[in-house]
């Protein structure tokens, strides 16, 4: 109770602000990610509104779909970490029978079988759902070994991250296949593996491409060629680039004004609502509108790896770190592919762009990191 | 912490992305962005009319909607040429000609139209499939439209699609929204005078090419309006009166040069080149052997035959050479001093024939060919052509025509460049009746009977009557009248040739070539002269009667007349290709078209033919 001790100490206000962390505490809740997260989230549904123009009913769906994602947030916050670790094995291996059975049974929708229906439950892609449990699954996986890991436990990692990561990617889902990937080998980098086989990694996979080339899809390959050279199909394959290029260098500095955009607007930005919306952002709001956008990003990522630095366990931390580095894939993909940075996939803008599911994954990630921080350290592997 | 740095680095690069995008190629894009969305639209002014000088409109611009298609825009062409079928009447020779566009030289996002005249239940069915139908337009735009089809098709010509030899020729901004320019006769004469001037919208249009709100507008500037001095009801008349046959009417009014009629028969239907004609009309109008599209009055090229004769008469009156009181012995044939070969005169019979004692006013009222050779060879080749030359022959003898041609006064120095020949006498010989190589149009004729009516005064034929613009054409410059020694002759010359009309009842070998045909009853005074060109050579010792010719070797007829007799308000040229005899066949014709516009001028409804 020394604790107590120390709060009897504090000044009358800073005293306020102490009990009301211990509340939020008791309540599981990190107030600085809540924050963060309700600033992007309401920064992402003033762009959204823009962008679904003449479509309210879009809108309200979206502001419903987020109000039911902070429920989950504040759900999972709830559930102690050590409750996570002991689910993460058999909710992984639930997953990849979906996977498989997806690649059966589920529904095609724009030439990728993604979806699946199972009685009673709405339709839903259960890739998503890998996005969290493949890190649960692998900092639960090295969490009992010893770390750094060995090369043995190196190799059962990297299967038990391939084993889902191709099955997301022959969905086609490259976005998601990238992302999921993207968070097990954040998990393994985490977990202290040394630089020298980080490095040889990289260039074996750099010797790979051409065989990875072979692998793709040919609106793989077509988004591929076209980032390279968009002008050599300015009206097929290239348009969405050049487009989202012209929207975003359009905006300038300070922006063509909400609801001003030209490119979204008269519709030859597409999916502006959706996997491009930084593109409107850009054209309506400016420079300065998606710098404000990327710090409140920088701050989400920079308290999830702050959480997972103080957390209490190898499994919270590695988890905590894993999502936080998830969250940045998405922004980073994303931004990158729509400025013409990379390749065309289809990831979304965490928390701006239209969509319910991965808003869902989001805020249970958050749910997650938020429990991990207000969990006292004990469990100790 | 390394992760932390490392996403540091990463989100870096974005923000040097962004910076990169939004604040250095800022211009850049923002130009791109506008280029987008703004697009300068050319406006297609409307084409001037042409009216008859009675005010009748000859060509008109009619509304029609017609269905486009904007291949940058369509996506899967196929796909949506399927789905309109389903929605509309598409023939094969329609999409065929759509597609034969399409690979034309064009402006990028140009709608390319696939049909015209589309209906209302047409339009609706569409409108309510737009959807499915990208880049799928209706259009509403005036067209041209000839409201008397192919009467009017050689007098006034038409336009075309500009075609990719047009735009080499035309303004390239002033034509960026006209797909039709006058490609013949009036409408490609007056085209600068009937475009008129294109305008600009500037809208802003999404991404699928519709308009969404237009910026501003420079609006076109309207053709130029038009007036002939074609006579609709003339025109019907004359075209009346040739009928079926094959030939050409060309009548001027001889106090100002002003045609009033301009037929040329078969014709054919401009109206339908502006709906884009199927191959296969189009093979048949441009194989028919009767050529329907050939304009005959100003293009056709033929021998005057013996409607010359009032000319060389005049040319030997005028130097000289003869005079009314002189006359020859005629045997029926002419012989130049020391050769053997007969030109024969056209009643010569083996061992008979000839019209006895022939004087220069018999000589045109029974046409005498003897007469004629023997003043041909007096005058000589060297003045015979020059004084040819100024009634019209041999050049360009109209304002604004463009397509006439030019006939042919052959001359030694011509023989020699085109034939490498020397002129020989005989070809003076031929000359006197109108025969051997001299080549004049139906336009060229009536041209120089509208000199011979007017006593030598020359008025350029023309078409233009009046304009909404000072028009040079309306202003052209006079000519002096026509050189003769005494002009008493040019009333003397009329008065012979109202002999052709109206001499008769003065027994066998006395009467006017034309009187027994059409002279018996004309209420007014007439002059006239016929003519026969021939086809083929007849040789050495036969008569024309004794070849066996097909149609087609048969002589053409001809015909030219003016009246009244004293004050001359119109002068006619008629040919009838093989028609054969000119009195008989031609002469009809003039006296039909002279009728029609002395005698029921007033009279009778217009009816809008098509």
């Amino acid at each position: 109770m020394a604790g107590r001790d120390f709060l009897h100490r504090l000044p009358d206000s800073e005293l306020a602000f102490a009990r009301k962390q211990a509340w939020l505490r008791r309540l599981h809740i990190d107030l600085p990610l809540l924050v963060l997260v309700l600033l992007v989230c309401a920064l992402g549904l003033v762009v959204l509104y823009s962008a679904v123009d003449g479509n309210p009913d879009r809108f309200t769906s979206q502001v419903t779909r987020l109000g039911l994602a902070f429920g989950v947030m504040f759900v999972i916050a709830q559930v102690p970490p050590r409750t996570l670790r002991r689910w993460s094995a058999p909710l992984y291996l639930v997953g990849v029978a979906l996977l498989v059975a997806v690649l059966f049974f589920g529904v095609s929708a724009k030439g990728a079988q993604r979806w699946i229906d199972l009685p009673g439950l709405p339709r839903f892609q259960p890739a998503e759902i890998m996005k969290l449990v493949v890190p649960m699954m692998l900092a639960a996986f090295l969490a009992e070994r010893r770390l750094p890991p060995r090369f043995g436990v190196l190799c059962g990692s990297l299967a038990l991250l391939a084993v889902p990561a191709v099955l997301i990617a022959i969905q086609p889902d490259l976005g998601t296949a990238i992302l999921v990937g993207g968070s097990g080998l954040a998990i393994i980098l985490l977990a202290g593996v040394s630089w020298r086989l980080v490095f040889a990694a990289i260039a074996a996979g750099l010797a790979a491409l051409p065989a990875l080339w072979m692998v793709l899809h040919d609106y793989q390959r077509q988004r591929v060629l076209t980032l390279f050279d968009p002008e050599s199909d300015p009206l097929g394959a290239g348009w969405n680039i050049i487009q989202s290029k012209t929207a975003i260098g359009s905006g300038g500095l300070y922006g063509k004004g909400l609801l001003q955009g030209t490119q979204s607007h008269l519709d030859f930005l597409p999916e502006s609502d959706t996997d491009f919306i930084i593109a409107v952002m850009g054209e309506e709001t400016g420079f300065l509108g998606v710098m404000a956008l990327l710090v409140l990003y920088f701050l989400l990522i920079t308290r999830g790896l702050y959480i997972a630095t103080r957390a209490p366990d190898a499994y919270s931390r590695l988890l905590a770190g894993s999502l936080s580095i998830t969250f940045f894939i998405y922004v980073f993909v994303n931004i990158a592919m729509v400025s013409g940075l990379l390749p065309v996939v289809g990831v979304p803008l965490p928390l701006v762009s239209y969509g319910g599911t991965s808003a869902l994954t989001l805020m249970a990630a958050f749910g997650i990191l938020m429990a991990i921080n207000t969990n006292p350290k004990m469990l100790r592997a | 912490m390394v992760v932390w740095c490392l996403v540091v680095v990463a989100i870096l690069v974005l923000v040097l992305r962004l910076f990169q995008l939004q604040v250095v190629e800022h211009e850049r894009h923002a130009v791109q962005s506008d280029a987008n969305r703004i697009q300068v639209q050319p406006i297609a002014p409307t084409r001037g009319l042409i009216y008859d000088r009675n005010g009748i409109l000859l060509a008109e611009n009619v509304p029609v909607s017609s269905l486009t298609i904007v291949r940058e825009r369509a996506g899967n062409l196929d796909a949506t040429l399927a789905a309109l079928a389903e929605l509309v009447d598409l023939t094969p020779a329609e999409i065929e000609s759509f597609q034969r566009r399409l690979r034309e030289r064009r402006r990028p996002f140009e709608p390319v139209p696939l049909r015209l005249q589309l209906d209302e239940d047409e339009i609706a069915r569409i409108a309510v499939n737009r959807y499915r139908l990208p880049g799928v337009e209706v259009e509403a735009q005036l067209i041209r439209h000839y409201p008397f089809g192919e009467f009017t098709a050689h007098a006034i010509g038409s336009i075309r699609r500009i075609s990719r030899a047009d735009l080499e020729r035309l303004d390239p901004v002033q034509y960026s929204a006209t797909r039709y320019a006058g490609r013949l006769g009036v409408e490609r004469h007056y085209e600068q005078h009937l475009h008129g001037q294109v305008g600009y919208q500037r809208v802003e249009t999404d991404a699928r090419g519709r308009i969404t709100r237009v910026i501003d507008r420079t609006p076109p500037v309207a053709g130029k309006n038009i007036q002939l001095h074609l006579d609709l009801k003339l025109q019907l008349a004359a075209s009346a009166a040739l009928g079926d046959r094959r030939g050409a009417i060309v009548a001027i009014d001889p106090n100002t040069g002003g045609i009033l009629a301009l037929v040329s028969k078969p014709a054919y239907d401009p109206n339908l080149f502006i709906g884009g004609i199927d191959p296969k009309s189009y093979a048949w109008l441009r194989d028919h052997p009767d050529t329907p599209m050939f304009n005959r009055a100003v293009r056709g090229q033929y021998a005057p035959g013996s409607t010359f004769k009032p000319i060389v008469g005049l040319a030997g009156l005028s130097h000289g050479e003869t005079n009314w009181e002189r006359t020859i012995r005629d045997p029926g044939y002419f012989r130049l001093p020391g050769q053997t070969r007969m030109y024969r005169d056209w009643n010569w019979r083996p061992g008979g024939g000839g019209q006895g004692i022939v004087g220069m006013q018999r000589a045109i009222y029974r046409s005498s060919n003897t007469y004629f050779y023997d003043l041909g060879v007096r005058l000589g080749i060297e003045r015979l052509a020059p004084f040819a030359a100024e009634f019209g022959f041999g050049e360009r003898y109209v304002l604004d025509l463009p397509e006439a041609a030019n006939g042919l006064m052959p001359t030694p120095q011509w023989k020699r460049a085109a034939r490498r020949e020397p002129w020989y006498p005989g070809d003076t010989v031929n000359l006197g009746i109108g025969q051997g190589d001299m080549l004049v149009t139906p336009l060229q004729l009536a041209g120089a009977t509208a000199i011979l009516a007017a006593r030598g005064q020359r008025h350029t034929p023309r078409m233009l009557l009046a304009a909404d613009a000072e028009l040079e054409e309306l202003k052209p410059p006079s000519l002096p009248p026509v050189p003769l020694a005494d002009p008493k002759d040019w009333e003397r010359m009329a008065e012979a040739m109202a002999d052709v009309i109206h001499r008769g009842n003065r027994g066998y070998g006395q009467n006017g070539t034309a009187w027994a045909h059409i002279g018996r009853d004309v209420p007014y005074r007439m002059a006239g002269k016929s003519g026969t060109a021939q086809v083929v050579g007849i040789p050495q010792g036969m008569q024309h009667d004794d070849l066996e010719l097909t149609e087609r070797q048969q002589k053409h007829a001809w015909f030219i007349a003016f009246a009244p007799l004293e004050n001359p308000e119109i002068a006619v040229a008629v040919l009838v290709e093989n028609g054969g005899g000119g009195s008989s066949v031609a002469g009809p014709v003039a006296r039909e078209v002279l009728d029609a516009w002395l005698l029921n001028r007033l009279e009778g409804p217009i009816v809008a033919g098509n």
